[in-house]
């Protein structure tokens, strides 16, 4: 099954948000929290006991460039890091990468609540959630990715500045840009 | 037709739609406020912060702002309907719109009375000024009771004077929603909505009521009438000419400019075996229908559609309703589309303005552009579809009751005794809009079909009514394919369709009048309130539909709604026009997301009504 999901749905694909295209509109935030409720659907999930609750989180950022001075949102989620410092100081081991390429994920049933992943993310990340000893955080929507499905904040975001690609992608469209840029006008970042 | 739509890579409401999926999430619930530059504010939606704006208004009171104004654009909408046709019964009057008429001489003179006019051996013209400025002078009032209301029954007179729901002038209460709507003014959200109650009222007793009965004064009282409905009425070997919008003061002078010697004889002169066809899209089109039998080419979500059966010369406009996405369609059909409303531009569309004094003329002048466009068509792009179905249509309030109880006993008892035999469970609007969002039709068809295998009469208006008539619905064969015992019985006997078209959408104002005739008959209830009656609007999509809705509830009724309004993220709002509004009003809203789920919820609330009434049980249920 593992192997299944690597092969066609993941390949090392991670979200990735263009930052210039963020509107801070937070449809991101209701389609994670919608998709992680109980009911899945928008009209039913705002009236659960127990609110869902958002993996990803829209921060603002206050940017001083020389003289010009700009506020810019971005949505900030789990990085699955390939060296998670969550997973290193899990006690339980509930904190668990499925492999090489693939995300971190949590496991409810044996975390102990002792929030040293959130002390450790370098991010500030993980969220303790609302219904007791469990801990909140992006999982990739692995069980939409299951079934052929993009994560649910991709899908949403009305501008595509959240993408669900490859760092080898978005490193590779840079280089084209700059190149492009360069032979046609002999220009290079910061001209 | 869809099908053509992938071919040719235009993109219809169908496609547009698709791409605005997924709805934003604030906005469909309700949590956004755009009235001031504190903001745009968003309240989160799952108990985490922001929980109230920058001024400190909370999802309710955000909500009901935000519903109140809809409300308000709505009767806005309805309201100016009138206020065309009360102004072009004043020009009649004073000899200032030939061309024009009164039909019915008769309603002149009952309206005429209801608003304290003396008619005595006064002159047709006479008593069309006095009405009409006296129309006027509701739309400017300041105070006290705009006068149609009258008619209700005194139960509904009482709620609405207690709690100041009865409108003081049409417009000002439109003004007034405006105003509390703003920033820092009206920040209860209970008394919002009975500012929006207010409003509505001013629209269906008012705006809506005037449009619908100066319609039949002007242009004549509907009688039933037979005609065909879909695409396939348009035909390859005439001019087909389109009319779409609202006000018949437009579409009447073109089916009657049509008729003129002069069209005719300047069709026959470019030899158009076929003559000109004109048929109706949209509300307009149920105006000329009810009253001319004018063929319906489709509802409002097909106007791209009759554009790309190629054979579309002429379509004429003049507002609402009125998509712009008709403009992409210019570039690839021959047809041309005239507006005509100083209220309603298109950019793309030519634009000759419409006016009563010379209506006629310029009636002529745009069919002859119709008429000079027919050698344009392009052969490779005609498609007609097939598809047409029979409908009738033209029930009104005054003509049923013929209907029920014969030429010389026109009367509503046939009908309160089938409905306290057993008979008949009750009587169901089905209203309202066609939208994507809700199956494009599909939840009106199942609905309707569902009502009326419980005995349930459904009366409809608007582009549901259109939806159902492709379908047949509106034929009288169709009690006998659907239609419960109880109810075939009924409609065998009379002679009637299961399903009553009365009209537009103004003309909800006719079901409002009929129920009137119901409880003074007697045996059904002593106010409107406690009528084994319901309305729905499960296709809905304009803001007039939140209007009617409003003015509805405020009369007594229970309105379910395919979908939500947009208040489902502000609970106690919510809750307030579900539920506790019914103790005041004696109606409510209800919402919900299926065809059967609403049959439940109407058939069990008819159930409810018939039980406190102590009628008998149903005469043919299992």
């Amino acid at each position: 099954m593992l192997n299944e999901i690597k092969s066609r749905f993941l390949s090392g694909k991670k979200i990735y948000c263009d930052i210039s295209k963020c509107l801070g509109c937070r449809s991101c935030e209701i389609a994670c929290a919608v998709e992680h409720s109980k009911t899945k659907d928008l009209f039913q999930a705002i009236d659960e006991t127990v609110p869902p609750q958002s993996r990803v989180a829209v921060e603002r950022l206050d940017i001083t460039h020389h003289t010009f001075h700009i506020t810019q949102s971005l949505p900030l989620q789990c990085r699955h890091c390939d060296d998670a410092p969550c997973i290193k100081i899990c006690p339980t081991k509930s904190m668990q990468k499925l492999d090489d390429e693939g995300p971190v994920v949590h496991k409810d049933e044996t975390c102990i609540g002792c929030k040293w992943c959130i002390l450790v993310c370098p991010f500030g990340i993980p969220k303790v959630g609302r219904s007791g000893k469990i801990i909140i955080k992006c999982d990739l929507c692995i069980e939409r990715l299951k079934t052929g499905n993009i994560p649910a904040c991709v899908e949403a975001c009305p501008t595509k500045a959240i993408r669900f690609v490859t760092v080898e992608k978005v490193a590779k469209e840079k280089k084209k840009k700059f190149l492009v840029s360069f032979v046609r006008n002999g220009k290079t970042i910061g001209d | 037709m869809l099908g053509i739509v992938d071919q040719k890579d235009i993109s219809t409401v169908f496609d547009r739609y698709k791409k605005q999926e997924l709805h934003c999430g604030f906005g469909v619930l309700g949590l956004c406020c755009k009235n001031c530059n504190f903001g745009p504010c968003r309240i989160d939606p799952f108990a985490e912060e922001p929980s109230v704006g920058v001024c400190g208004a909370d999802a309710n009171v955000i909500a009901a702002r935000n519903l109140v104004r809809h409300v308000t654009a709505g009767s806005a909408c309805h309201s100016d309907h009138g206020r065309e046709l009360a102004k072009l019964l004043l020009l009649i009057g004073e000899g200032k719109a030939p061309g024009y008429k009164v039909k019915d001489e008769k309603k002149l003179k009952k309206i005429a009375e209801e608003y304290k006019i003396n008619i005595e051996n006064k002159a047709m013209d006479e008593i069309a000024v006095m009405l009409g400025k006296k129309l006027l002078d509701e739309y400017g009032q300041q105070e006290g009771e705009i006068n149609l209301m009258n008619r209700a029954p005194e139960k509904q007179k009482g709620i609405w004077r207690k709690n100041k729901f009865w409108p003081r002038g049409i417009d000002r209460e439109i003004v007034e929603n405006m105003a509390r709507t703003n920033m820092g003014v009206d920040n209860d959200y209970k008394n919002l909505i009975a500012g929006g109650i207010r409003c509505s009222l001013a629209d269906g007793w008012g705006g809506s009521m005037i449009g619908t009965d100066v319609s039949d004064i002007i242009f004549g009282s509907p009688q039933p009438i037979r005609s065909i409905s879909n695409l396939g009425v348009l035909k390859e070997d005439a001019v087909n000419i389109v009319l779409h919008g609202h006000v018949p003061i437009l579409s009447d002078m073109i089916c009657d400019a049509a008729l003129n010697k002069e069209i005719i004889d300047y069709v026959n002169s470019k030899g158009i075996k076929g003559g000109i066809n004109i048929v109706g899209i949209c509300c307009t089109a149920n105006e000329i229908l009810m009253r001319r039998g004018i063929p319906v080419a489709g509802n409002m979500l097909q106007q791209e559609l009759a554009i790309m059966t190629g054979v579309v010369d002429l379509m004429v406009v003049d507002l609402q309703c009125i998509m712009p996405g008709l403009q992409e369609l210019l570039k690839c059909y021959h047809t041309r589309i005239i507006s005509t409303s100083s209220k309603a531009r298109f950019p793309g569309f030519e634009y000759i303005e419409f006016k009563e004094e010379g209506g006629l003329d310029i009636a002529k002048r745009i069919l002859k552009i119709g008429v000079d466009n027919y050698s344009k068509r392009v052969k490779e792009l005609i498609n007609i579809p097939k598809e047409k179905m029979d409908l009738i249509a033209g029930f009104t309030t005054e003509n049923i009751s013929t209907f029920l109880g014969g030429k010389y006993r026109a009367t509503y008892r046939p009908l309160n005794d089938a409905i306290i035999s057993g008979r008949l469970r009750g009587v169901v609007g089905v209203v309202g809009c066609n939208n994507p969002k809700f199956g494009s039709g599909r939840f009106h068809i199942d609905l309707v079909k569902e009502l009326i295998k419980k005995d349930v009469l459904v009366l409809q208006t608007g582009c549901a009514a259109l939806e159902c008539a492709k379908e047949g619905l509106l034929r009288p064969e169709s009690a006998k394919e659907f239609a419960g015992k109880g109810l075939q019985e009924i409609c065998e006997t009379v002679g009637i369709p299961p399903v009553l078209h009365v009209g537009s959408c103004v003309d909800n104002s006719r079901i409002l009048t009929a129920c009137i005739e119901m409880v003074k008959e007697g045996g059904v209830g002593e106010g409107l309130d406690e009528l084994p009656i319901a309305g729905a609007a499960p296709e809905w999509m304009s803001e007039k539909a939140i209007a009617i809705g409003f003015y509805f509830v405020a009369s007594g009724a229970l309105v379910v709604l395919g979908g939500s309004f947009p208040v489902t993220g502000a609970k106690n709002l919510t809750k307030f026009i579900t539920e506790d509004v019914e103790k005041i009003t004696g109606g409510r809203f209800s919402f919900c997301e299926t065809p059967k789920k609403m049959t439940e919820v109407i058939i069990a609330h008819l159930n409810k009504k018939r039980e406190t009434l102590k009628l008998k049980p149903m005469m043919y249920e299992k």
